[in-house]
């Protein structure tokens, strides 16, 4: 028994780093679980609220570029809203028609780009109907997927996350890919698995594909800078995609709801079940 | 240096927290290239100081950061890491001195403090890489980022030793 006590004491560093080292090697692993615990992130009450203290302060020096940003988007909002006054007939909307996409707003208090596994925190959760799974996206397109959702706060997992896989399509063609990241550059991301009889030209818009049940169909992600034939499977090109968002100045994003997804998820579910 | 009592050690902890979180982290230089100052903690923690307890502030360190950064527990293993192989580290750069407690980073040859300094930063610097990046097929952008973030960090840390020690009479 004294040889055991004696034991431990000798190698108390050893034991107490092995035990300590494994429990952080556990919880980097638990992040690459798509859905994990959300008290050791920065959506935890006390984190959530210093990082919404330092945007409080930090957010006014961009006050200008935001304005800027939300008065174009206005703008291109209010020529939509008068092509269609003129185009088509107005008809009192339905109100007992649930709307399928719903929206909302919300300032982003936390902005990572340098990691390879980057992760952004947003000041609005539970309590304002933020749901983990809902889409990300700025006025420019495309910006991540929520992950995790405390009360007060939420993070969203970016596209800027080697774990992101996001559906998405030329716009041209119709040709669908899946969007990855390969960590190189914060305002390039890649999309594979587009087949070699799609025609590329460099400059095509790429939107997101509508076959998630995530994002709605058409939402602008970047244009192709650059294609290749994938290294593994020639029939497949590899396409560097530049954003229209800068990853690395985001202020204000909307968060989507899918109304229907629950409801799409359970079907498939059942039907995955069956075979 | 700083008086190494329990309250300093605690002022240190905070101070650095809230560099690395507020400041440090949003340089990224070049698109991704962040000093990790936050190990200061280590290299000055008093060198006949109980080990075991900086395993354990270390790791508290390192949570810390992790936390506020969404990098699950990358920060804190390779924290802990480095607060383990220390007093290897500390017997290979200072020799025979360091055995027999006469060694004062303050006054230590500045070699020595080099070879100290650098191998804390390396072998942390490794290990954080090396988990959050997670992947064999990587191994170029594992040594780049150690490198520029390594040589970034050195930088920094060994300048505010300069900065913040006491002038040797």
């Amino acid at each position: 028994m004294q040889q055991i006590i004696y034991f431990f004491i000798r190698n108390r560093n050893f034991l107490l780093f092995t035990l300590l080292f494994i429990i952080s090697l556990l919880l980097t692993i638990q992040t690459h679980n798509y859905h994990s615990d959300k008290f050791l992130s920065s959506a935890n009450a006390v984190t959530g609220r210093i990082y919404e203290i330092k945007s409080g302060i930090t957010g006014y020096f961009s006050l200008g570029s935001e304005n800027k940003k939300l008065l174009d988007e206005n703008l291109t909002l209010r020529k939509e809203l008068e092509y269609f006054r003129e185009n088509f007939q107005p008809n009192t909307p339905d109100t007992t028609v649930f709307p399928h996409f719903s929206y909302y707003t919300a300032r982003l208090i936390n902005n990572n780009y340098s990691h390879t596994k980057n992760y952004l925190t947003i000041n609005r959760g539970e309590r304002h109907g933020i749901k983990t799974d809902m889409g990300v996206i700025s006025d420019r397109g495309l910006v991540g997927i929520v992950n995790r959702v405390s009360k007060n706060f939420a993070t969203v997992q970016s596209i800027l996350n080697t774990n992101s896989r996001t559906n998405a399509k030329l716009k041209s063609s119709g040709h669908f890919g899946t969007l990855i990241w390969n960590t190189k550059d914060p305002n390039v991301v890649q999309l594979i698995d587009i087949p070699r009889l799609a025609e590329l030209t460099v400059g095509d818009t790429i939107v997101t594909g509508g076959r998630s049940v995530i994002f709605p169909e058409g939402i602008l992600i970047g244009v192709v800078k650059d294609y290749k034939p994938d290294t593994k499977d020639d029939n497949y090109y590899t396409v560097d995609v530049a954003l229209f968002n800068d990853m690395t100045s985001i202020e204000h994003v909307y968060l989507i709801e899918n109304s229907y997804a629950e409801e799409i998820l359970e079907l498939e579910n059942a039907a995955g079940d069956v075979e | 240096m700083w008086s190494n009592t329990v309250f300093s050690q605690i002022g240190r902890f905070l101070i650095l927290v809230f560099l690395q979180v507020f400041l440090l982290n949003n340089i990224n230089l070049a698109g991704y290239i962040n000093p990790y100052v936050y190990i200061l903690f280590i290299i000055l923690y008093p060198l006949d100081g109980n080990s075991t307890l900086l395993i354990l502030w270390s790791f508290l360190l390192g949570l810390c950061i992790d936390i506020f950064e969404d990098s699950g527990g990358v920060q804190a293993a390779a924290s802990v890491f480095a607060a383990f192989v220390r007093p290897f580290v500390l017997k290979y750069s200072f020799g025979v001195s360091y055995e027999y407690n006469v060694v004062k980073l303050s006054t230590a040859a500045v070699s020595e403090k080099i070879t100290y300094i650098g191998s804390i930063i390396l072998v942390h610097h490794l290990v954080m890489f090396a988990l959050e990046i997670f992947s064999f097929s990587h191994i170029g952008l594992l040594l780049k980022s150690t490198f520029f973030s390594g040589i970034f960090t050195f930088v920094l840390i060994y300048a505010s030793l300069l900065l913040f020690s006491k002038k040797v009479e």
